[in-house]
């Protein structure tokens, strides 16, 4: 074996290997806010899919142009979605805004029966089983929210839960005063 | 005043934790007799400062002092005395001064027991730990330096996250650390031995306390953020493969790797060079695992508000400690010969087995942990790992192991032979086999096809461990406590096996909507849905709801599911109800307000569940007594009849 490709050598190797994908890692890190999402100003993509509450039914994007709503990537696998799930319920609450939710890469019956236990604080739900939807939105990891504008532009991303700060400093202040159809034009 | 105190504490930590750096480990180098003697002043010195400087901090949680922007963001004056302690770790630049507080505890624990090793040694351990804490300190200074001051002060603190408020939580992050710093030390000690150039048997035998010491903490460490999960989170999973916990996880992989290595290394001299990387990598996947749940890369539960600056700050440190510690390694491992060889089916073999599966095995989490960071350079596409990854190659590489570790532990060093143990260790499986089949098929209806392999396997552990310390008994002969020691870890395993299979094959769950008076049931148990009335507490209030619990037509319990909110962080968190009845773990959480007085609930019983924590917990005794072998206090009391540097490797004394 050479002086420099050795079975001594293989640790720091992989480490320099490593330590290349932890730099790409930071720079397209999710940073929370800090790093925005390549879709905040441009069009929301345009869905169409099959309705977790009613499987006959679909969800569409169409159905929301004109309306303000929080697009919510969720599963019950994802432990911070459950965190995050008392404050969506808040939010529906408020009847400020609608949440649209896509249940991502999960078991309908499992969210079904999750909902039916912690609550629904959704609008609508879409189903996307597989997860292609949530790539078209670029979703690195769940949860993740966009709110979305009358005109369908996604406005503002929010990765990990939405907190009460979030809700009040992020989100409201993004909203008109009254989120009708007609005030969108306010972004 | 205080919280400046503090902070000029912590810059005097970081100038003697660079000074420890430098005089021990140019000292040795350049053979300076005086400045290997300032290294201990300067050990000292740090502690009595990072202690002070938690000490402020601590004090400004306690009066409240909401002038400081940490204080105000993760404290409140409604919260009791005991969180408002607590919640000095309950975030990012908190846990990092308690990670400091510990690595330089850990230091001065070090520099009393390397006190009698040879002088050059010691010193130069002290001073790879010097480098450690000089790295940590600039980091919190630099990035998250918890004393800075808000102007003007906040009225009231934003109060610490109602999900962190518990007794389970606020333990756990302490004796986690403990363990992650610990592995610091056997890093120390890989690093003084390949700056040195040497690793003999004595190395391994000044090394495996340490090592075995940070494992028992990580494994109580893990087993309380476990617990804690299991009945905060509120749906009763305890393992969830969250990138922390696998960050947690991985590095007590590498830390079991390492005691069984140390173990072949000391008693034969043999697998020095993989010891060393073992030491090194232990440690270093602590580092890792500190990165990507700080740095923001990668999404989780536990993962703490990122900030620019602080991914790039971790990624560099990362690079210089681990970085060149692999380098010294790539340089000196080649130097270090094995003294002897050994048979197929010696006891060097069974422990080499276990070390490729462990590290198999965390290679493996390793790989699920940072899928995503990998897949989205590539081109991948997104990709998120879960359970459905994880729980399969996971088992690929723990069976094995846990199938060999019988054989191994009655195998001999050097030689091949079973010899008398093999027919008891046949019949010991079989009897195993039958308890094992019995229980599964006997008491419970369904599960799947792997849970009678794993109680048999489970309860073969407990057996096979156990011929060694009864054969010795019968034939009047001490066990020594390190054996003792291993037993009782072996025997814990053993429990964790069997608690887990049964946890994975006979939990059953439901979820209803019932009225007042409603009543479901699971298996032969009965529920009955009382109604919900408020309640009230310092800081939150809510609703709790009382479900009458039988079995079998006879009063079981009255368990009270909670939902609380609270005030000032308005975030609501489930208090499920938990009740021990003979081994089960009976779990009643509240979910939604149906109307009409229906609410939904979730109730499960889950089967030895709570064997998981207590076989960690036993384990980590396990690793405890071990530690207090007599081999170790009078190895270390005879050392300073040897001459420090190249010393003639002689047996141990035990």
């Amino acid at each position: 074996m050479s002086r420099f490709v050795n079975r001594f050598t293989v640790p720091l190797a992989i480490f320099a290997v490593l330590v290349v994908v932890f730099a790409i890692g930071i720079k397209d890190s999710p940073d929370k806010d800090l790093i925005p999402s390549p879709l905040i100003g441009k069009p929301a993509p345009a869905f169409a899919l099959p309705s977790l509450t009613d499987p006959g039914r679909k969800v569409t994007s169409a159905q929301y142009r004109g309306h303000w709503y929080l697009f919510n990537i969720w599963g019950t696998w994802c432990i911070d979605c459950r965190i995050e799930q008392p404050m969506l319920l808040r939010i529906k609450q408020t009847g400020i805004i609608p949440i649209v939710g896509l249940d991502w890469k999960d078991d309908p019956k499992d969210a079904r029966s999750y909902l039916k236990q912690a609550g629904d604080p959704y609008q609508s739900i879409a189903v996307d089983q597989d997860g292609a939807e949530a790539i078209m939105w670029g979703a690195y990891g769940a949860p993740e929210t966009f709110l979305v504008n009358p005109e369908g532009i996604v406005v503002y991303k929010r990765i990990g839960p939405i907190t009460e700060r979030a809700w009040a400093q992020d989100i409201l202040p993004r909203l008109p005063l009254t989120s009708t159809p007609d005030a969108a034009s306010s972004s | 005043m205080i919280p400046e105190l503090g902070e000029f504490a912590l810059i005097l930590a970081m100038l003697l934790s660079a000074l420890q750096a430098f005089f021990g480990i140019a000292g040795p180098a350049l053979k300076r007799d005086r400045w290997m003697a300032a290294v201990l002043p300067a050990v000292s010195g740090q502690f009595v400062m990072v202690a002070v400087s938690m000490g402020c901090l601590i004090t400004s949680f306690v009066n409240n002092d909401f002038s400081v922007k940490y204080v105000a963001e993760n404290s409140n004056s409604a919260l009791p005395l005991f969180y408002r302690v607590a919640a000095l770790w309950g975030a990012h630049a908190g846990s990092l001064i308690l990670w400091i507080f510990l690595l330089a505890f850990w230091s001065i624990a070090a520099a009393i027991g390397t006190a009698r090793l040879p002088k050059p040694f010691a010193s130069r351990v002290l001073g790879v730990l010097g480098v450690i804490s000089f790295g940590f300190l600039l980091y919190t200074l630099a990035t998250s330096n918890p004393f800075l001051r808000l102007d003007p002060p906040w009225p009231d603190g934003q109060s610490l996250n109602p999900l962190l408020q518990d007794p389970g939580l606020a333990a756990h992050p302490p004796v986690l650390y403990t363990g992650y710093v610990g592995l610091a030390v056997a890093f120390a000690f890989a690093g003084a031995a390949m700056l040195e150039g040497r690793l003999d048997r004595e190395w391994a035998r000044w090394t495996r306390p340490w090592t075995t010491a940070a494992w028992a903490f990580l494994s109580c460490g893990i087993a309380l953020g476990s617990w804690w999960a299991y009945y905060t989170l509120g749906w009763g999973g305890f393992w969830f493969w969250d990138p922390v916990e696998n960050a947690s996880f991985m590095p007590w992989l590498m830390a079991t790797a390492l005691i069984h290595s140390l173990a072949v290394t000391e008693k034969r001299g043999l697998f020095k060079s993989w010891t060393l990387l073992l030491a090194v990598l232990a440690f270093s996947l602590s580092l890792v695992g500190t990165f990507l749940v700080r740095s923001g890369v990668l999404v989780s539960v536990h993962s703490f508000a990122a900030a620019p600056g602080r991914g790039e700050f971790i990624l560099t440190f990362l690079i210089i400690m681990i970085g060149s510690a692999l380098a010294l390694y790539a340089w000196r491992a080649p130097l270090l010969k094995s003294e002897a060889g050994f048979e197929l089916t010696a006891r060097e073999s069974f422990l080499l087995f276990n070390n490729i599966l462990l590290v198999t095995a965390c290679a493996t989490v390793f790989a699920g942990t940072i899928a995503p960071l990998i897949a989205a350079p590539l081109g991948l596409g997104k990709l998120s790992v879960g359970p459905p990854y994880f729980n399969p190659t996971f088992l690929l590489s723990v069976l094995p192991l846990m199938a060999l570790l019988s054989v191994g532990i009655h195998s001999r060093w050097k030689r091949g032979r079973l010899g008398n143990r093999s027919r008891i260790l046949i019949l010991t499986l079989i009897a195993s086999a039958v308890i094992g089949c019995g229980v599964v098929f006997g008491f419970f209806t369904g599960g799947r096809v792997l849970s009678p392999i794993g109680v048999t396997l489970g309860v073969w552990i407990i057996i096979s461990s156990l011929i060694e310390p009864i054969d010795r008994l019968r034939r009047h002969i001490t066990i020594p406590r390190a054996v003792l020691g291993m037993t009782l870890a072996h025997i814990g395993l053993g429990i964790f096996v069997i608690s887990i299979t049964s946890v994975e094959a006979f939990t059953a769950q439901r979820d209803v909507a019932l009225a007042q008076g409603g009543i479901t049931r699971l298996g032969a148990y009965q529920f009955q849905f009382e109604g919900v009335k408020p309640i009230q507490g310092s800081d939150y209030d809510g609703v709790a709801g009382t479900v009458l619990v039988s079995h079998d037509g006879s009063p079981v319990a009255v368990m009270r599911p909670e939902k609380r909110e609270y005030f000032v962080q308005h975030i609501g968190t489930t208090h499920s109800a938990i009740y021990m009845y003979r081994v089960s773990n009976i779990l009643v959480a509240l979910g939604q307000d149906l109307g009409d007085g229906r609410w939904s609930l979730r109730v499960q019983v889950r089967p030895l569940v709570t064997f998981i924590w207590l076989a960690a917990f036993i384990m980590a005794a396990g690793g405890m007594l071990a530690i207090s072998d007599r081999r170790y206090r009078i190895a270390q009391a005879r050392e300073p009849a040897i001459e420090p540097v190249g010393a003639v490797t002689r047996s141990g004394a035990g």
